[in-house]
């Protein structure tokens, strides 16, 4: 004989139990910002206390006493300083949609950001620029709730030839890399002008004819980053699925051709052939130097 | 009723007590002092940063201001030539301090008694009006232009230079050429005492006497700004800085007012951490230069000052040395050791000075051919000191001590007291900024500074002169 009472007790278990989790999971607190944050740099490690000190010096005027980029001055800046609470970070070696390491908000601090407000603050000590990015972190719940994501490998760069560089151009019209940058890289692609950032401002795709100066840093392997990892909150999106390590250095080597006003290996080899001659020739044009720093 | 009427007097009293508390509390704040000498908040509204970015507290420089000032005036991104700023943006600042202070000296030169007498004044006052204008023309072409007035708005130009930064794109060549501050690390024109005997550095003009009651002919001071050209460098974080100064002798007065003579000023400093203590650093200084003994042809003026009791005229004769005439250069020299160490929120810095100046400046002698120096008559020499300190509770309160000090190792006159021009200096200062912009700059500013100099009265006695001064420091 079936027990009714034993029967109906256990399916109401079986039903509320998962139930009672659920609820017990949707009646926990979201994470909170820790007050208390570390970061880890090296042997260096930052103490946010101590940061917080510094921030108050040298980095509200933009950041905002809250950390959430609405300083008194971001409303004179034309790419908005960085919102700590939603904690997106451009410059990552993690992948996209990922925290980043402390090392990465660490190595910004130092180099600061190209074509941005943010300067370099490599004249404070890397003990300042530790506790500072400690105490960054303090800003969002992110870094309670979620842990860096896992460095991307970047692997050894293969030797530059010019068919690297001439399969990087291909990859350059495939990807449709020129639909933002333009087809001379100088960040007037169709597109450009129709782009916004994460905080619906205007944003311009990088020129490669101005500098050798990225948003994210100057070597090969920084370039790597920024196309494999994508820079958060911009539209800059990440091709770390759709490309192969390989093909993504030889988007490197090509990129380097681009920047026909900076010397470098890649741009030294391609002058050497007949075909990149004539190209690098056509993209130059003499104009007066008007100080700015900008190049013609 | 007694006992009602005795509490109501007691929670008077607490009332009181609490006002006087509170009234003194707000009294120290607003005493706090602070006289930014050259904060310029053109620059912080340029590029959007606090004033505390680049001031430890303004106008004291922090490592991030001093390397924005060797870079150039530019932070090193695509914002630093003004082609990106809005057309109509002017980089310009003017500064102004209104005060009230009160002056006092041990022994004036008074008409009557025995011709000498303690005299104090006290009163509301200005300083002068600085207008600073500075910036970059282009990437790696910076200026600046400070005409600077006394309180009276009579105008001179104060500092006007343009320097070449990062030629070759190395930061270890920029070159200035102007009227501009020789690179003392501790900064005289960023000074934070504003006081008339604490708002210079004793050490950066100290020369003694020739004799009691007698200057040296010439004046020299490594705190003033200097006409020359100057090469400086840097490494890319700062940590090390050289510079090299070639300099007319004129103590920074234009039209050539002395001779053909010229000088040298060389400094270096090396900045390391010290774990979490902070940035210390560490330099050496050097100038070495020439003035002259006698001027070739002296102006004589007679004008007439009055009349006397006949009617006939009373006249004044002056002599002054015809500008570009001086000769007979010699040698004066400086030296100096510096230590600036940060212990967390304290910090303080430390500077050995020696300085020796040739027999025949010395002793006013003119260094005419075939001229013998006076009988004991020597080179003088000295050692000097100087400890500053502060302690920053936090952006916004800064307080400042700061002693220094003289010694003469060798009178140019045998016959001179051994003392003579020995000085002590001594100042105790605190600065409130109530509030921290990227805008503008204001400052509570309460010192007190005094100095004691020996041989210096009218009678050769020691001079004691005092200042007190509370005021408001502001800058726009």
């Amino acid at each position: 004989m079936l027990n009714i009472k034993k029967i109906s007790l256990n399916v109401a278990v079986a039903l509320i139990l998962p139930c009672a989790m659920f609820a017990q999971q949707a009646d926990q607190p979201p994470a909170k910002p820790s007050k208390h944050m570390e970061a880890h740099i090296g042997d260096l490690t930052g103490h946010s206390e101590a940061g917080a000190k510094l921030y108050y010096r040298y980095c509200w005027g933009c950041h905002g006493a809250r950390g959430n980029g609405d300083g008194e001055n971001a409303p004179y800046l034309n790419i908005l300083p960085r919102n700590f609470v939603a904690a997106v970070f451009k410059c990552r070696s993690t992948p996209t949609g990922t925290l980043p390491l402390d090392s990465d908000i660490f190595n910004s601090l130092y180099r600061g950001l190209n074509f941005s407000n943010m300067p370099s603050w490599k004249a404070l000590t890397a003990q300042n620029r530790a506790d500072l990015v400690a105490f960054v972190k303090t800003f969002s719940a992110r870094w309670v709730a979620e842990k860096p994501g896992d460095p991307i490998q970047v692997p050894p760069e293969p030797a530059l030839t010019v068919a690297s560089i001439k399969h990087g151009g291909e990859l350059f019209q495939k990807l449709e890399c020129w639909k933002c940058h333009g087809q001379e890289g100088r960040g007037d692609g169709p597109s450009a002008s129709t782009l916004t950032d994460s905080n619906d401002q205007p944003i311009r795709p990088y020129n490669f004819t101005t500098d050798n100066r990225a948003k994210c840093g100057r070597t090969n392997s920084d370039l790597y980053k920024i196309f494999m990892t994508g820079l958060d909150g911009t539209p800059m999106p990440s091709f770390a699925d759709v490309v192969k390590p390989e093909e993504a250095w030889d988007l490197v080597h090509y990129l380097r051709t681009l920047q026909y006003n900076n010397p470098s290996p890649e741009l030294t080899l391609w002058l050497s052939t007949p075909e990149g001659k004539a190209i690098i020739e056509a993209k130059k044009v003499e104009n007066t130097n008007t100080g700015s720093g900008v190049k013609p | 009723m007694d006992s009602l009427r005795s509490k109501e007097i007691q929670s008077d009293l607490a009332r009181v007590g609490k006002a006087l508390l509170y009234s003194s509390i707000f009294l120290m704040m607003f005493l706090v002092d602070c006289r930014p000498a050259t904060a310029l908040p053109a620059f912080a509204r340029k590029y959007g940063l606090p004033c505390s970015s680049c001031h430890e507290a303004w106008p004291m420089l922090s490592p991030f201001g001093q390397q924005f000032k060797d870079n150039g005036f530019q932070l090193g991104n695509d914002r630093d030539a003004p082609i990106f700023q809005q057309a109509g943006y002017w980089p310009i600042t003017f500064r102004i301090t209104p005060v009230w202070h009160r002056e006092s000296t041990s022994a004036a030169p008074v008409d009557e008694g025995n011709g000498q007498a303690k005299i104090t004044t006290s009163g509301f006052d200005l300083s002068g009006l600085d207008f600073h204008t500075g910036g970059t023309l282009a990437n790696n072409f910076s200026f600046y232009v400070l005409p600077s007035s006394d309180n009276t708005a009579s105008f001179h130009f104060e500092s006007v230079w343009a320097r070449l930064d990062n030629v070759f794109g190395t930061p270890w060549i920029n070159i200035k050429l102007g009227k501009f501050e020789l690179d003392n690390l501790l900064s005289e024109k960023r000074i934070l005492t504003l006081t008339n005997v604490g708002g210079v550095y004793e050490n950066y003009h100290f020369q003694p006497f020739s004799s009691p009651g007698v200057a040296e002919n010439y004046t020299f001071g490594i705190g003033d700004n200097q006409l020359g050209l100057e090469w400086m460098g840097h490494s890319a974080d700062d940590r090390t800085r050289v510079s090299a100064a070639l300099l007319s002798a004129s103590d920074g007065t234009v039209g050539l007012p002395t001779s053909r003579g010229y000088g040298g000023f060389f400094a270096a400093s090396r900045a390391f951490e010290i774990g979490s203590l902070g940035l210390q650093r560490v330099g050496a200084f050097a100038f070495l230069g020439e003035e002259p003994t006698y001027y070739q042809y002296n102006l004589t003026t007679t004008s007439t000052i009055g009349t006397d009791s006949l009617g006939g005229p009373v006249t004044s004769t002056t002599t002054t040395p015809y500008a570009g005439t001086g000769i007979g250069n010699k040698l004066i020299q400086r030296y100096g050791l510096m230590g600036m160490w940060y212990i967390k929120k304290f910090d303080i810095t430390t500077i050995y000075f020696h300085g020796k100046d040739n027999a025949w400046l010395g002793t006013n002698t003119p260094a005419v051919p075939l001229a013998v120096l006076p009988p004991g008559a020597h080179a003088p020499s000295w050692n000097g000191a100087l400890f500053e300190s502060h302690y920053m509770f936090n952006p916004q309160i800064i307080l400042i001590n700061r002693y220094e000090l003289d010694r003469m190792s060798q009178q140019a006159f045998s016959s001179n007291p051994g003392n003579l021009s020995n000085a002590d200096v001594l100042t105790f200062g605190a600065r409130y900024y109530p509030f921290i912009s990227s805008r503008a700059g204001f400052a509570y500013h309460a010192e007190y500074s005094i100095i004691w100099q020996k041989g210096a009265s009218p009678t050769f006695n020691q001079l004691t002169t005092s200042s007190l001064l509370f005021g408001f420091d502001f800058d726009f």
